[in-house]
């Protein structure tokens, strides 16, 4: 027993609100059993804050709840929340809420003598025991002020009201208006210690900005910004800043880029999946046609893409596309493709915000463009958009999508200055350049960075063709970058000397081939001429052979002829030699 | 004491008054407040409408949905039902001058 105690003391438990987003700020929901004081200004949201509380408490979180209006009637209420989505009559008779509208006319109430509010809390306690209610709002009880006069009585009272309701346990919401030195006009907030919540209604520049602040919570941590927060039909939606972690899995698998030279830029396989990639470049570099073929390509694999655009409508960029031989309107006929086309200025970031969440989750897209996001700063400072596009890119990161932004930069300045300064969100950056040269402009496209991936650092140049886009290596030769015509020129003049000195080498071949025959030629006659000679050479010998034995025949005779006898020549010589 | 428990005003008399006035006194259990209340508002009455008043008790501790109806806060509240128009008032009733403003009796 004691033991179990124990396990409970420490542990202050929640009631989750189920309003969108607060409660991952206020990790887990208001403070369950206890009062919460939600304050602001008029129109800031108070009532649809605690009546969403009611509504998402009775339909999800079973538990019924009681709202005790003290300003509109419940049919009033029942009214203006039917537009955003809550049949309050339904849930009424479903006994899921109880509502109870108290009107106090000070003009009709005389005062005399001492009182007490018990008839507030019988009816209260009324109404939770009619449906059993876990949840109480009280909107706005400051009511009893400008409705009772005594306000030592109303003051006493309150504090035994607070004190009644966390002995019911019912978590209970109550409001008060922004006063002007203390949270609330009449300082509600002495009597409600646990947590105060401040919403707070802004208009910068003509756009207006809600925003949510913890002012307290005791007991808990919780997320100590301005969290901006939305109202549309489908209720109210606070967009932690904070809250999403950097812990999202990420996948190696690869998708293409659209456009096979520049797969070939990046290992060959396009960028990663559910990565961030930033095409940026000034005005009419090429990045729409370069997000709708990546678009066109996803939607070639099958995949679901979906198309924000903040500067054409939907059948203008098909159109345009047309141009470049894509054909866009098959995937939005398949369902494949769908355009969001919106000014940037038409709602403000937050508002914006939403509609991409809105939309990404209705669609379930893989593959998320924005063309583009400079024009977001239409609608908010730097930072509110850096805040805004940080969040978005959280959020598609850890849904797997790829996103494709694409972002216009200006001409002055350094190209490689996005003007929304996210360079650091993004993984893969583009840049698509105009290089001058000769009189005409011609589009470059290179890589600035790539997470993750070995990557071409050459400039390519970027050529829209009727058959799409073309990358084509520009060129480099001869210690120049050429591109367009003047590449061309370069190309066709070298082509030329080329083919002359090839003539010239052939030409020089012939002649040598002339020159090597006419030698050969030659070296033919000179050795018939010496065989000539060689034959009458060998003629002499021989003859001089001939002549020679018919001469020492001669004198053989000759000596037989003077000897009287025959004897050999040689004995003859020998003797010779002897008298010699 | 028991006219709070028993929870019925007196009946006027059989006096051919041109209007009765309705009165209903809201109370929550038998606390000094609803007693002071309901000790006053006698007293007043029976000095200014002697004969053409009726007052109904009602213990919201009893019928708690009964406060609704009259928009009671307050307690004690004593509601002029009639004549109309409906006037409130709130307190146990100490100040009698007020409680003839606010039921708009002139003195006899």
């Amino acid at each position: 027993m004691v033991k179990k105690k124990h396990a409970a003391v420490p542990v202050l438990e929640k009631c989750p609100t189920g309003i969108k987003g607060l409660d991952e700020i206020t990790k887990g929901g208001l403070p369950k059993g206890r009062p919460t004081l939600i304050c602001g200004s008029a129109g800031c949201g108070k009532t649809l804050f605690a009546m969403e509380f009611l509504v998402r408490g009775a339909l999800d979180y079973g538990e019924p709840g009681v709202f005790m209006t003290f300003e509109e009637t419940p049919e009033d209420l029942a009214k203006n929340f039917i537009s955003l989505g809550f049949d309050l009559h339904d849930m009424m008779t479903r006994g899921l809420i109880a509502a109870d509208h108290v009107y106090i006319e000070r003009s009709e109430i005389e005062e005399t003598g001492e009182y007490d509010l018990e008839g507030l809390f019988i009816r209260l306690g009324n109404a939770i025991d009619s449906i059993g209610a876990k949840r109480v709002v009280l909107d706005t009880i400051e009511a009893l002020f400008s409705g009772l006069s005594n306000a030592a009585i109303i003051r006493a009272e309150l504090r035994r009201l607070f004190h009644w309701l966390k002995e019911r346990g019912v978590t209970a919401i109550v409001t008060g208006e922004s006063g002007d030195k203390m949270l609330t006009r009449y300082g509600l907030e002495e009597y409600v210690a646990d947590c105060v919540i401040l919403l707070d209604f802004r208009i910068d520049e003509q756009i207006s900005t809600r925003r949510l602040r913890i002012i307290k919570y005791r007991g808990s941590s919780h997320g100590a910004d301005e969290y901006p927060f939305l109202i549309d039909e489908g209720g109210l939606s606070i967009l932690p800043i904070t809250s999403l972690g950097l812990d999202y899995p990420v996948s190696s698998q690869r998708v293409s880029t659209g456009v096979p030279r520049l797969d070939d830029m990046l290992e060959g396989k396009g960028f990663y999946r559910g990565s961030t990639i930033l095409i940026s470049g000034t005005a009419g570099t090429g990045k729409t046609s370069l997000a709708a073929t990546f678009a066109d390509a996803a939607c070639r694999r099958g995949e679901r893409c979906l198309y924000f655009a903040f500067e054409e409508s939907p059948s203008q960029i098909i159109r345009n596309m047309a141009s470049i031989g894509m054909d866009l309107s098959q995937w939005v006929k398949k369902g494949l493709l769908k355009f969001h086309s919106a000014r940037p200025s038409l709602y403000g970031l937050e508002m914006h915000l939403l509609t991409f969440h809105k939309v990404i989750n209705e669609f379930g897209p893989q593959v998320f463009v924005v063309d583009p996001i400079s024009n977001l700063s239409a609608a908010g400072s730097v930072s509110e958009v850096k805040s805004i596009l940080t969040r978005l890119i959280d959020y598609l990161k850890m849904t797997n999508i790829t996103t494709f932004l694409t972002d216009l930069t200006h001409f002055e300045g350094s190209l490689e200055h996005t003007s929304e300064e996210i360079s650091s969100l993004i993984d893969t950056w583009l840049l698509l350049r105009d290089i001058e040269l000769n009189g005409e402009r011609n589009r470059g496209l290179y890589i600035l960075k790539s997470r993750g991936m070995a990557h071409s650092n050459q400039i390519q140049e970027f050529l829209l063709t009727n058959r799409g886009i073309d990358l084509i290596d520009i060129y480099t030769g001869a210690g120049e970058v050429l591109t367009g015509s003047a590449r061309a020129a370069q190309e066709a003049g070298e082509k030329a000397t080329d083919l002359q000195r090839r003539r010239e080498a052939q030409r020089k071949i012939r002649e040598q081939e002339r020159k090597r025959n006419a030698l050969e030629t030659k070296i033919a006659a000179l050795r018939a001429e010496f065989d000539v000679e060689t034959e009458e050479v060998q003629l002499m010998a021989e003859e001089e052979q001939k002549r020679q034995a018919v001469q020492a025949e001669d004198r053989l005779d000759m000596a037989q002829l003077r000897m009287g006898k025959s004897s050999s020549p040689q004995a003859l010589r020998s003797k010779k030699k002897k008298g010699l | 004491m028991k006219a709070v428990s028993i929870g019925k005003g007196k009946r006027a008399k059989s006096d051919a008054a041109k209007e009765i006035w309705n009165l209903r006194l809201y109370v929550a259990g038998q606390t000094t407040k609803s007693i002071t209340a309901f000790t006053n508002l006698k007293k007043i009455c029976d000095e200014h409408l002697a004969g053409k008043y009726q007052i109904e008790v009602i213990d919201l501790i009893k019928n708690p949905q009964l406060a609704k109806g009259d928009q009671i806060i307050a307690l004690p509240t004593l509601v002029r039902k009639l004549p109309e128009p409906i006037k409130k008032i709130i307190g146990d009733l100490a100040n009698t001058e007020r409680v003839l403003v606010g039921l708009d009796i002139r003195p006899v």
